[in-house]
């Protein structure tokens, strides 16, 4: 299927999502779907880098909490600015971050990188709950509008359909990334470095590429959070449950294309979503623990591994 | 001097206090077959890779094809149209044979020129070494000697004008030896190729070559007729002891 085309299909399936959400009539389903489309953003946005060029980032928190903070920024020194505009700003420090974190730690490989970015998480959050500006350790809060000026559609339904454009976007980008000459450079990343650079591929300027596209989607998803939870800490901000669950989202899937970390996502989003209604919030993580597991043992290359032709002679390794 | 493809000038390596490599000049020619011998740690592979960027040299240069590749990236003297294949194959592992063969056709021929259709050029590199059966595979499922074969590929994937072939035949036995050293010959007969031939097998590097370089602890101490240099005192002491 070509670009233009799926990206089509996407917003049928994007446009029905949201008919679905309207139809059943209930504010909570835009409030619960919001945090599944945000998944469906940062586990792609994770993917970009984790399953293309294979480098595992469990600094997720800081990504998505710059962009953030960022809107804890603007709302404060420039209140009017419409909330799709912050995101894009959110994106792009994140990316600029993305950037940074790059060229610094790219040398590292496979733990060392891990490592690193989790080190990262640590004193990006230390900075922000020293800076009093964005509210420090007292956290920010961000006074929401009830409704938009758009239609006067609900502010959180206002919030769902921008998440809901924003996956899209991600979406489309990562399967062009996928099929692209730009995905083939990844993955020879992922395969063998030395190899990719006898084979004429830069590789360092694909992995700054991919650090900085990564961290911009995560930026991008992060930037609308103040406004939906109206209060943001550095402890909610730079939460782990971010990190973990934007990890185990696209094992679960599956991290060799775009459909992994969106199946991982709806999956896991929506279980733990459910989880928060009927038992408790706290379950959330013991689920994502379980299914790891339970995935890890039943399913090496994620849901999408069960049904992915193998390539070459059968009982060869996929 | 005209006619010189690659040319290093007094190039020395040394990893903190070892001097792996010390002083060497060499010359290879347009279209020549060059052996290039020596014992073990010798220096070989360590020269081929501040050659082709994988280590960067502590002094001397490197010209290649008229221009002086110091401070370049792997990747970029790749472009320039020096391919290399590594001692022991490093295919791409998850992708297929095919695709394996995509990356330098995506990332160095693309660059000079259009390659109407990529998925047939593929397969016919593949059919060049006898690997065209197997496009869809995974470099998993190959023999030794097909792996071999599948790095010589994606190296002439390339299309350069120096192949440096860094033990493409170790461990092979003799018809293998011999499949790889009329592969190799193919390509330099038909296409031109210069090839720079590192070896440990005797049989395959005199029949090969046209000249031989001798490195013995990070120097060169011959170069010349294969016949000759072999034959030489210093040589065989190299080898077998004085």
């Amino acid at each position: 299927m070509r670009n233009p085309v799926f990206f089509l299909c996407l917003c049928v399936v994007a446009v029905a999502t949201y008919g679905v959400a309207k139809f059943i009539d209930n504010a909570y389903v835009f409030f619960a779907g919001y945090v599944v489309l945000q998944y469906i953003v940062l586990s792609t946005g994770w993917n970009i880098l984790g399953g293309y060029t294979g480098y595992v980032n469990f600094g997720t928190a800081a990504f998505f909490a710059a962009g953030a903070y960022s809107t804890v920024v603007w709302h404060k020194t420039v209140p009017d600015m419409p909330l799709p505009v912050m995101m894009l700003i959110g994106g792009a420090i994140a990316a600029l971050l993305g950037l940074g974190t790059g060229y610094l730690t790219l040398r590292l490989r496979g733990t060392f990188f891990g490592i690193a970015t989790l080190a990262m998480s640590v004193v990006m959050q230390t900075l922000i709950t020293n800076w009093s500006f964005v509210g420090g350790s007292r956290g920010a809060y961000v006074v929401r509008p009830d409704a938009t000026d758009w239609f006067g559609i609900d502010y959180i339904e206002y919030l769902f359909l921008l998440m809901l454009g924003l996956s899209v976007i991600a979406v489309g980008i990562a399967r062009a990334i996928e099929q692209s000459r730009l995905g083939y450079g990844f993955a020879t990343i992922r395969d063998d470095e030395l190899a990719a650079e006898a084979s004429g591929v830069p590789t360092l300027r694909l992995k700054l590429l991919a650090t900085a596209l990564s961290g911009g989607f995560m930026g991008m998803a992060g930037a609308p959070l103040p406004y939906y939870v109206t209060y943001l800490d550095p402890a909610s901000g730079f939460s782990l449950s971010y990190a973990v669950n934007t990890i185990a989202m696209p094992l679960i899937g599956g991290t060799s294309s775009w459909l992994g970390p969106v199946i991982g996502a709806v999956l896991l989003g929506t279980l733990q979503q459910l989880a928060t209604v009927t038992i408790s919030s706290a379950l959330s993580l013991l689920i994502v623990g379980v299914l790891l597991v339970v995935f890890v043992v039943a399913a090496p290359k994620g849901i999408i591994g069960w049904f992915a032709p193998r390539k070459g002679k059968p009982g060869a390794q996929p | 001097m005209t006619d010189a493809l690659l040319t290093v000038f007094g190039l020395g390596k040394r990893f903190g206090g070892f001097v792996a490599l010390a002083d060497i000049e060499l010359e290879v020619k347009k279209g020549e077959r060059l052996g290039l011998i020596g014992p073990n740690g010798s220096g070989k592979s360590t020269l081929v890779n501040c050659l082709c960027g994988t280590l960067r040299n502590d002094t001397g240069s490197v010209r290649f094809d008229g221009r002086t590749l110091d401070g370049l990236k792997a990747h970029e003297r790749t472009r320039l149209g020096m391919a290399r294949s590594f001692q022991l194959p490093r295919p791409f592992g998850t992708m297929t044979l095919a695709e394996n063969l995509r990356i330098p056709l995506l990332y160095v021929v693309q660059l000079r020129k259009a390659v109407p259709n990529v998925d047939r050029r593929c397969v016919e590199l593949l059919d060049l070494v006898g690997l065209a059966d197997k496009a869809d595979h995974l470099p998993a499922d190959l023999t030794q000697i097909e792996m071999r074969k599948l790095e010589l590929a994606r190296a002439m994937a390339a299309e350069p004008s120096l192949l440096i072939a860094d033990e493409a035949m170790a461990g092979l036995s003799n018809r293998e030896v011999d499949e790889i050293l009329a592969l190799l010959m193919r390509m330099n007969e038909q296409q031109g190729v210069t090839i720079v031939m590192i070896e440990h097998i005797m049989r395959a590097v005199m029949h090969f070559s046209q000249r031989l370089v001798v490195l013995v602890a990070g120097r060169k101490i011959a170069d010349g007729d294969p016949a000759e240099i072999v034959r030489q005192d210093d040589v065989v002491a190299a080898y077998l002891g004085s």
